[in-house]
């Protein structure tokens, strides 16, 4: 019968503190600069120009069919060499998920934004409104209630895919939880505990944007995924 | 800058690439299988209404769906080996790990095709005298599978993706390879963007479908 | 010859009592019209004879012999046995519920094949016949999304009759039709009332109660308020709320 002892575990606890640290401030700062790339490229790619849709297509179409990790080990080892330019794990790390989360996001802005039905739009020229302040006193408003729930959904993926960062040495709690595995010999019991780390913080994430978005629905406005 | 891109000897190593496209290929319809195998009776469970299905379909639905797939790949590889007496080769580790993630992934549009089939459904087939099984079977899960498309051809390139994942534990798959290209011949930018160019060729048109498939729905509903 | 009977039947949603305490003998050959305002608790009376609704308390005998197992005043139901009452208590919805990935013929059959283990020509030979019968041999083959809402229930109907059943439960089978395809339905049902089949009929169609009901029921507040035959109480009803009930549906008639 095998003796379970979380004691070396616990003792590097400080180690697993740091790793948590390090994949939520990944997550905050790809999350953050995702959103505000997400609309530049919903915005391009709803253009009625072809040279500001077109590249915008590219880049969405690019970063949701290739797989994360590919992109991450481009941005880490090929970028540098192409731009000449020091890569840390880090900003690779943001990088990537910034511009991969952007696609995502892109794509919810669009949705969001075309399920505003013609109506309102024809309601706000009818009365003068260019379409910029349309856009954005009447469409806009309308559709970030409803696009808050995939992007709830989509933050809480990106805190999954940020795991990766492990795998070009950022010191995140996997990264951390595998270098303790090691060095105490006890593995079953650090990937366990770094295992339920993640489960308690995600899945809190998770019951909160479900509650969120009950409130969300009950104010009148259904959710649509 | 100035360097002149160097695809040759990628190319020159097809034979490694060809590897790695047949373990992504294996590793992809394993976890493919399972994982929708899986999730179909997961799903059905969290549809029941007894607590004895319920309930563990629901702690499994929540635990793999709010925990990494590296995570539980390298749990798999490193610490599952501890606890049974078996050899826990990567390509069992990374099926573990993808496979039960989407097991708990597609249980739930399991349940919500079946949830969004109308109560009429279920009243048509009880009045003839129709059990539970027979309904779901003959009437309910049919009509539910057209609805799940779109959701379920998603979640296939999904796995596609996360089996790059299996590079972690060094199963021989396209990334893996392209690793190892890399580390060979010093040319990375190569050696990655080929990678990434096969991904994108592969998935492209499965994404394209998605699309057809959803408006297609869209239409008929 | 008592095919069903209800004793003591009840009901509770929650905390509403919908049906309380009704008592039914059906006959063979009887058949009965049921009336009552929204909320009245027709529907779900009916319900509870075939089982889409489990009684709170009561009990319903079929053939003579209790439904469930008793134990003093309360009743437990196995899924196996209900599912067997149905095959014996047939009925048809408003929204009709047939199964739309299947053609009419394949809607008919369903039951003969997957219930009845029937094969796939005997079942189909039956399912054509009963078709035939509801005037819809010419659409075997068709989806029901092709249909009329007037096809579509006669398919309904025909799906009911394929598994031979002791007694027809109807509940509003033609409310949710536009009003000229309502005729072709009650055609057909008037068509199984000659042949001498058992029926119960929740409907609004006044009119065609009067024709086809051996006896008419009115529900009110989830009991029997009065009950007769058609004369009795769509022509002389001796109670207030039947009246006035009555009334509300004359009010436009010209």
């Amino acid at each position: 019968m095998y003796k379970w002892d979380f004691a070396p575990v616990f003792a590097n606890a400080g180690l697993l503190a740091e790793g948590l640290a390090n994949t939520l401030k990944v997550t905050a700062v790809a999350l953050g600069c995702g959103l505000v790339l997400g609309l530049a490229l919903a915005l391009l790619r709803l253009s009625p120009r072809l040279f500001l849709s077109w590249p915008a297509g590219f880049v969405i179409e690019v970063f949701r069919t290739t797989p994360p990790l590919v992109q991450l080990f481009w941005f880490f080892f090929a970028l540098p060499l192409i731009a000449g330019i020091e890569m840390t794990p880090f900003v690779a790390a943001v990088t990537t998920f910034s511009i991969q989360s952007a696609a995502f996001f892109a794509e919810v802005f669009r949705a969001g934004i075309q399920s505003i039905e013609r109506g309102q739009w024809e309601g706000a020229l009818a009365i003068g409104m260019s379409r910029r302040q349309a856009l954005n006193h009447i469409v806009l408003p309308q559709a970030v209630t409803r696009m808050i729930p995939a992007f709830l959904e989509r933050s809480i993926e990106l805190m999954k895919t940020t795991t990766l960062v492990a795998t070009i040495a950022y010191a995140d709690l996997l990264y951390q939880a595998n270098a303790i595995a090691q060095k105490t010999y006890r593995p079953l019991e650090t990937f366990t505990v770094a295992a339920l780390i993640y489960f308690v913080v995600i899945f809190a994430f998770s019951l909160l944007a479900r509650r969120l978005e009950r409130r969300l629905a009950v104010g009148g406005e259904s959710t649509v995924h | 800058m100035g360097q002149a891109w160097d695809f040759a000897s990628v190319f020159a190593n097809t034979d490694a690439l060809i590897a790695g496209a047949i373990g992504t290929v294996r590793l992809f319809a394993i976890c493919l299988v399972l994982g929708l195998g899986l999730g179909l009776l997961v799903g059905l469970a969290r549809y029941a209404h007894s607590r004895w299905f319920n309930i563990p379909a629901t702690v499994f639905v929540e635990f793999f769906r709010n925990t990494p797939v590296l995570v539980q790949m390298l749990w798999f590889y490193f610490a599952l080996p501890i606890l049974v007496p078996l050899e826990i080769s990567s390509l069992a580790a990374a099926a573990l790990g993808i496979s039960l993630n989407t097991a708990a992934f597609s249980a739930e549009i399991y349940r919500g095709g079946i949830q969004s089939i109308e109560r009429g459904q279920w009243d048509g087939a009880r009045a003839i005298g129709m059990g539970w099984g027979q309904t779901m079977r003959r009437i309910v899960l049919p009509q539910a599978i057209k609805r799940m498309m779109p959701a379920l051809t998603n979640r296939a390139i999904e796995v596609f993706k996360m089996t790059t994942l299996a590079s972690a534990v060094a199963y021989v798959e396209l990334l893996q390879q392209g690793k190892l290209i890399a580390s060979l011949n010093f040319n990375p930018i190569e050696a990655y963007t080929t990678i990434a160019v096969i991904f994108f060729v592969i998935l492209w048109p499965l994404v394209q479908l998605t699309y057809v498939l959803e408006r297609r729905l869209k239409r008929d509903e | 010859m008592t095919i069903l009977r209800a004793r003591a039947l009840a009901k509770r949603f929650g905390t509403i009592d919908v049906l309380r305490d009704i008592d039914l003998d059906v006959e063979r050959g009887e058949r009965i019209a049921i009336l009552g305002a929204s909320g009245s608790g027709k529907s779900t009376f009916l319900r509870c004879l075939n089982f889409m609704e489990l009684p709170t308390s009561g009990r319903v005998e079929l053939d003579g012999r209790v439904v469930g197992s008793e134990r003093g005043r309360d009743v437990s139901y196995r899924e196996s046995e209900l599912t067997a009452v149905r095959q014996k208590v047939g009925m048809v919805f408003q929204q009709f519920n047939l199964f739309p990935h299947m053609t009419a013929v394949g809607n008919v059959m369903e039951g003969l094949r997957t219930v009845r283990r029937q094969s796939k020509p005997e079942a189909r030979a039956r399912a054509e016949k009963e078709l035939a019968r509801v005037g819809l041999a010419d659409k075997a083959e068709t989806y029901p999304a092709h249909l009329s809402g007037g096809q579509k229930q006669r398919v309904a109907i025909a799906r009911a009759l394929a598994m031979d059943p002791e007694l027809l439960l109807f509940d509003e089978p033609t409310s949710a039709l536009d009003p000229e395809l309502v005729g072709e339905v009650l055609t057909v049902i008037l068509s199984l009332a000659e042949e001498g089949r058992t029926m119960l009929l929740v409907t609004h169609e006044l009119g065609f109660a009067y024709h086809v009901a051996t006896r008419v029921i009115f529900l009110a507040d989830g009991t029997i308020h009065e009950q007769g035959t058609p004369d009795e109480i769509l022509k002389n009803p001796k109670k207030e709320r039947t009246r006035a009930f009555l009334a509300s549906h004359r009010q436009f008639s010209f």
